[in-house]
């Protein structure tokens, strides 16, 4: 019964997560490709003499922006709403009293933060033509360190959070929790290396619109999966009869 | 939003049953790593590390890796 609960949960957060993919993917190819273009434009500015691989060309640019795009948004939308579906339900019932919707769309705003913003704010997105390809290596060990640093201290956080509410009530168990994340979190901004390749006339407007792009494009993926998830899980686990709650959604099952 | 707590028939609390852990770790494990292995081939493969040869999974997604913020060579 409860795995059964379980997996319809995954299944929703798939399904949520491949929506919410979609809304992500329409941000990501209006408002992110043409700063994308114009980078690589950039790139292929002959003063810089930068050997790169995209001059070999394996797939042209038209599939890259459609195609391609479309394949990696997707599937990095499923894989998150199942990882959140999964975070899902083990919060459910257990961070206070919420409604399975409010859960779901807390728990899609913790995501973002701890999965995309506070990993961003030390190694933010960066558009082609920016980074050194010898550094590869070291520059993604650096963010998914950051990325799992992160996650971890964020569920470290609520777990704190939950052992204090009782001696210190909700409300300033919540702030110290907050705290305690802002703060170790800000030593691993300080302590971890700086990562700065930005090549010297790269425009600064063009990077600093890339990046609010790269934001744009999670912030519409979270929310998204937070309402289209919260919904979905709402309607599976509120067991009174749809009638009681005919008027919020006709025909729930 | 907020009927479904407002219904005046609404006799049971708004806070949802707990599932046990036991129940979920299953599910966690082997969706957990499945979802992992998806996210590693969308953010990282072909570049940092390989387990396919050539770059033909980089170029596919590259757009993607770049706008979703994760370093892309």
């Amino acid at each position: 019964m409860n795995s059964a609960t379980v997996r319809n949960l995954l299944v929703r957060g798939m399904l949520a997560g491949l929506a919410a993919g979609v809304l992500a993917l329409l941000v990501a190819y209006f408002l992110g490709e043409p700063d994308v273009d114009k980078a690589i434009a950039f790139e292929h500015v002959p003063a810089h003499t930068h050997a790169h691989e995209h001059d070999t060309e394996v797939f042209s640019r038209s599939l890259q922006s459609t195609a391609g795009l479309a394949t990696g948004v997707l599937v990095y939308g499923v894989a998150f709403g199942g990882i959140a579906a999964l975070a899902y339900c083990y919060a459910l019932g257990r961070v206070g009293r919420l409604t399975p919707r409010a859960t779901a769309l807390l728990l899609s705003g913790c995501a973002l933060l701890a999965v995309y913003v506070v990993p961003f704010l030390k190694y933010p997105a960066n558009p082609p033509s920016v980074g050194e390809a010898d550094t590869i290596g070291r520059r993604t060990g650096l963010y998914f360190l950051m990325m799992l640093l992160s996650v971890l201290l964020a569920i470290g956080a609520t777990l704190l959070g939950k052992r204090l509410a009782p001696r210190l009530g909700t409300w300033w168990a919540t702030v110290t929790a907050v705290t305690a994340f802002a703060a170790v979190i800000g030593m691993a901004y300080a302590f971890l290396p700086a990562v700065n390749e930005v090549p010297s006339h790269f425009p600064a407007t063009l990077l600093w619109r890339f990046r609010l792009s790269a934001l744009a494009i999670q912030s519409t993926l979270w929310a998204g999966f937070g309402l289209l998830f919260g919904e979905l899980a709402e309607r599976l686990l509120d067991p009174r009869p749809a009638a009681a709650r005919a008027r919020a959604v006709p025909a729930a099952r | 939003m907020g009927q479904t707590v407002a219904q005046p028939t609404a006799t049971t609390p708004a806070v949802p049953a707990t599932l046990p852990l036991r129940a979920i770790a299953p599910w966690a494990v082997f969706f957990g790593i499945l979802m992992l292995v998806l996210l590693y081939f969308v953010g990282a493969e072909q570049g940092a590390t390989s387990v396919f040869n050539g770059t033909d999974v980089h170029e596919w997604v590259h757009d993607a890796r770049h706008l979703l913020g994760f370093p892309c060579h």
